[in-house]
């Protein structure tokens, strides 16, 4: 069965994230390999076949068989009564997926990428997260908007953007951050199970990443619960909190102070709301230190919100300033040697771990 | 200005009303019989347009405008000629006489300040509630704007829950957390009440889908039809065109009406608007546009039974365009300052309740005492309404945190390690979130 879902068809030209293998780690007890593409195929495939209420809609998830090719397949397999390629109205399809939501159905509103989605934000915040509220409770919306969000490779400044915090803020919704196969998987069947709104943030590079899963994820039935955070290395020394594609950045981070003698701890948010604040102060009262990495905007970003929550949840354990490294404050510029100095790299990460452990040259001004 | 590239003069820059001047917009509408609504001049623009998607489409909307005149010029006296029966009549009259009623206690209501914020009243336009919605199942949806109490009210939410609602009560339809311009009911299928204009469209197109897909791909026995309300601001809204293309393509059980009221707060019809006349814009996305005069109900019920069978039948969605009136101004805070006395009074003069109250007599199909019992019966309905809602509690702290979620998982892990939602102060309502 998963044979068919392996393909070895490069879709994108530019694929600058170096191949992740962690074959020591201790989350994935079998061998397969499986890219987050196909965990996210695999993952809506089990689930419209388990509930004949779940659709998928969007731009060229039918025919073209999703444009990053996600929904690869589930044209034939469902028919286009269920998987419906969308005009390009992200409005009009997100609101008719609000109201198919509204009326008993569960719908998958995917956007080519959230950027899009600016042009249905409304929908999302004002007719989606406030609803059960404002009906008190009489209509729930069990609705999905799922698809690539943050950087990708050279695709400026409007193909860019992290919308991880901008959701965040917002109540009524839940915000989901996976990283690796078994994440997306696990998330996303637990999305679209969930009774209310989830904005789901996948992410375009790691798409083609090949994480090893465990047996218990392969299962139809297996799913994440919504907000818990996932240490993905322990440590002692410094708590690094990320996610999405920085999850990457931060273990090879690790590895790398590991060596230098600084043992840091990895979490893995997997959710931004609700944000797992227990697990993470948790790890700051043990290792007394903070650095938050994310690679959008700083500015009321997912890492404003984690040092806040540490200041007021934990202030008498820190022995050091909470540091957050985010995206450059700047529109996402095109040239590549741009883009690389724009989003937070291994050595920020780096740096930034070091400063807290008094090892380093006090901050140098930073971009 | 901007004169120079319109065609035809039916648009004039208008000039600011002053004492002394009539208001240009005004005097146009004198010109002809109905605004926009003369079936003569339907005729001339359906006819003239050579590249039609489905002329046999075309030609239903005139036919429908000549079944209505016919039904009008021929003596009232023969009752097989009569548009309703006895029943429907009295049916029809009592739910406009409920919102009319209505929304005046809630002028009232306002002005003594017990009911506050943003209230958009319908007084007016309440053919269109009436004549469309007294025609649906209870399974149907309505999906409405701001102006929504006397959609709800038609659809079948009783009058003291609405009332609480807008007192902030917690017995209120929405337990006082909607407010006026969100009333929801999922027992009556009436999915809001949105405060932005357009908003509403999507999400009954997404309810139509529902229905088609109960039908199609659940194999269920579904023939559930859609009705959107907005106005004629929302015509030139994005979101208004997406969803007539996207119904028209998958052919949606959703029939669109427009309760064209000329004024959009201050910003009149046609000083908004390319090309006043919204029903063309139906034929340009490949459904059928009927224009109908709003404030006449009969006229209105005929035009909606067809928009809605032929919804039900699967053929599709149906733009229906209701020339109407708001008496009062935009909403309770609005006022209404710019627009003509004497537009209003023209429309005034058209009151649906006096008109449908007229060929009630005229027809013989109840006396006055009748209509006279069922005012009174009103009365008493919406002083009860008041009565209740002022006698309700209004909601309790616990209240704050509730139904932001339907799984309230989704307030995440607190800081001893499990979920918040799991700690019983949390549901007192004096948990720290």
């Amino acid at each position: 069965m998963w044979g068919t879902m392996r393909q070895r068809v490069s879709y994108l030209a530019l694929n600058r994230t170096r191949p992740v293998v962690y074959a020591s780690r201790s989350y994935a007890s079998g061998p397969k390999q499986m890219t987050v593409r196909e965990a996210l195929n695999t993952a809506i495939d089990e689930e419209m076949s388990a509930d004949p209420k779940v659709f998928l809609m969007g731009e060229e998830v039918g025919e073209y068989q999703g444009a990053y090719k996600i929904s690869k397949g589930l044209l034939d397999k469902y028919g286009p009564g269920r998987v419906i390629d969308t005009p390009i109205t992200e409005a009009g399809f997100a609101g008719i997926g609000v109201g198919a939501a509204y009326h008993g159905l569960k719908p998958i509103i995917e956007f080519m990428t959230f950027n899009f989605s600016l042009q249905a934000i409304d929908h999302i915040i004002n007719s989606a997260a406030k609803s059960n509220y404002m009906s008190a409770g009489q209509i729930s919306v069990p609705i999905v908007f799922r698809g690539p969000n943050g950087a990708a490779a050279g695709v400026g400044a409007q193909h860019s953007q992290c919308f991880a915090a901008w959701y965040g803020a917002c109540p009524g919704l839940k915000v989901l951050v996976p990283y690796s196969s078994e994440d997306a998987r696990g998330l996303l069947k637990a999305a679209i199970r969930d009774p209310d709104p989830v904005v789901f943030l996948e992410n375009e590079l790691l798409y083609g990443q090949s994480f090893p899963v465990s047996e218990e994820a392969l299962d139809s039935s297996f799913s994440l619960p919504i907000g818990k955070a996932k240490i993905e290395r322990e440590g002692k020394d410094v708590t690094i909190v990320t996610y999405a594609r920085m999850v990457d950045y931060s273990l090879q981070a690790a590895e790398i102070l590991a060596k230098e003698g600084i043992s840091a701890e990895v979490i893995n948010l997997r959710s931004i709301r609700p944000l797992d604040r227990s697990a993470i102060n948790a790890s700051v009262r043990k290792t007394s230190r903070l650095v938050t990495v994310e690679e959008g905007f700083p500015q009321h970003g997912v890492g404003a919100e984690i040092c806040m929550s540490v200041i007021e949840e934990s202030f008498d354990s820190l022995d050091a300033p909470v540091e957050r490294i985010a995206g450059a404050d700047i529109p996402m510029p095109y040239a590549a040697n741009l883009e690389r100095m724009a989003l937070p790299q291994i050595d920020d990460i780096i740096r930034a771990a070091k400063r807290t452990c008094y090892r380093s040259a006090p901050k140098a001004a930073a971009a | 200005m901007a004169s120079s590239f319109l065609s035809s003069g039916i648009i004039q820059p208008l000039p600011l009303r002053s004492p002394d001047k009539p208001q240009t917009l005004f005097d146009h509408l004198k010109t002809t019989s109905t605004f926009l609504g003369s079936t003569s001049k339907l005729r001339s623009v359906s006819l003239s347009k050579p590249n039609l998607p489905n002329p046999h489409r075309r030609s239903t909307v005139v036919a429908v405008s000549d079944v209505l005149k016919e039904k009008k010029t021929k003596s009232a006296a023969s009752s097989s000629q009569l548009l309703i029966t006895r029943e429907e009549g009295l049916e029809l009259y009592e739910d406009m006489v409920l919102g009319r009623a209505f929304e005046d206690m809630c002028a009232q209501m306002y002005y003594r300040g017990k009911m506050f914020g943003f209230v958009h009243l319908y007084n007016g336009q309440e053919a269109v509630s009436t004549g469309f919605i007294k025609l649906l199942k209870k399974e149907d949806c309505v999906v409405s704007t701001y102006r929504d109490h006397v959609h709800a009210l038609s659809k079948g939410v009783p009058a003291r829950a609405v009332m609480s609602e807008l007192f902030g009560k917690a017995t209120g339809c929405c337990r006082g957390q909607g407010g006026s311009m969100h009333m929801f009911s999922k027992e009556h299928n009436v999915l809001g009440g949105f405060a932005f204009i357009g908003e509403g469209i999507p999400v009954a197109t997404g309810a139509a889908f529902t229905s088609k897909y109960k039908r199609e791909v659940l194999k269920e026995d579904c023939d559930e039809v859609t009705l959107a309300f907005f106005g004629d601001g929302t015509c030139n809204n994005g979101q208004f065109f997406e969803c007539l293309n996207m119904a028209s393509l998958w052919k949606l059980p959703i029939v669109f009406v427009v309760e064209n009221n000329l004024w959009a707060i201050g910003m009149s019809h046609l000083r908004a608007t390319s090309d006043p006349e919204i029903w063309k814009k139906g034929p340009a996305f490949g459904m059928p546009g009927f224009h109908v005069d709003g404030m006449d109900v009969l006229k209105v019920r005929e035009v909606a039974k067809e928009a809605i069978q032929r919804a039900r039948r699967g053929e599709g969605p149906t733009l229906v365009e209701c020339e109407t009136y708001r008496f009062r101004g935009h909403s309770l805070a609005d006022p209404d300052e710019l627009r003509d006395p004497a537009e209003k009074a023209h429309y005034a003069a058209r009151d649906p309740l006096t008109a449908l109250k007229k060929y009630i007599f005229d027809n013989k199909l109840a006396s006055e005492a009748e209509l006279k019992a069922i005012e009174k019966k009103i009365d008493e309905v919406v002083e009860e309404s008041v009565e209740f809602a002022d006698a309700s509690p209004p909601p309790p702290r616990s209240q704050l945190l509730e139904n932001v979620f339907a799984d309230p998982k989704g307030f995440g892990i607190g800081p001893d390690g499990s979920y918040r939602c799991e700690d019983p102060k949390f549901t007192e309502g004096t948990a720290h979130v």
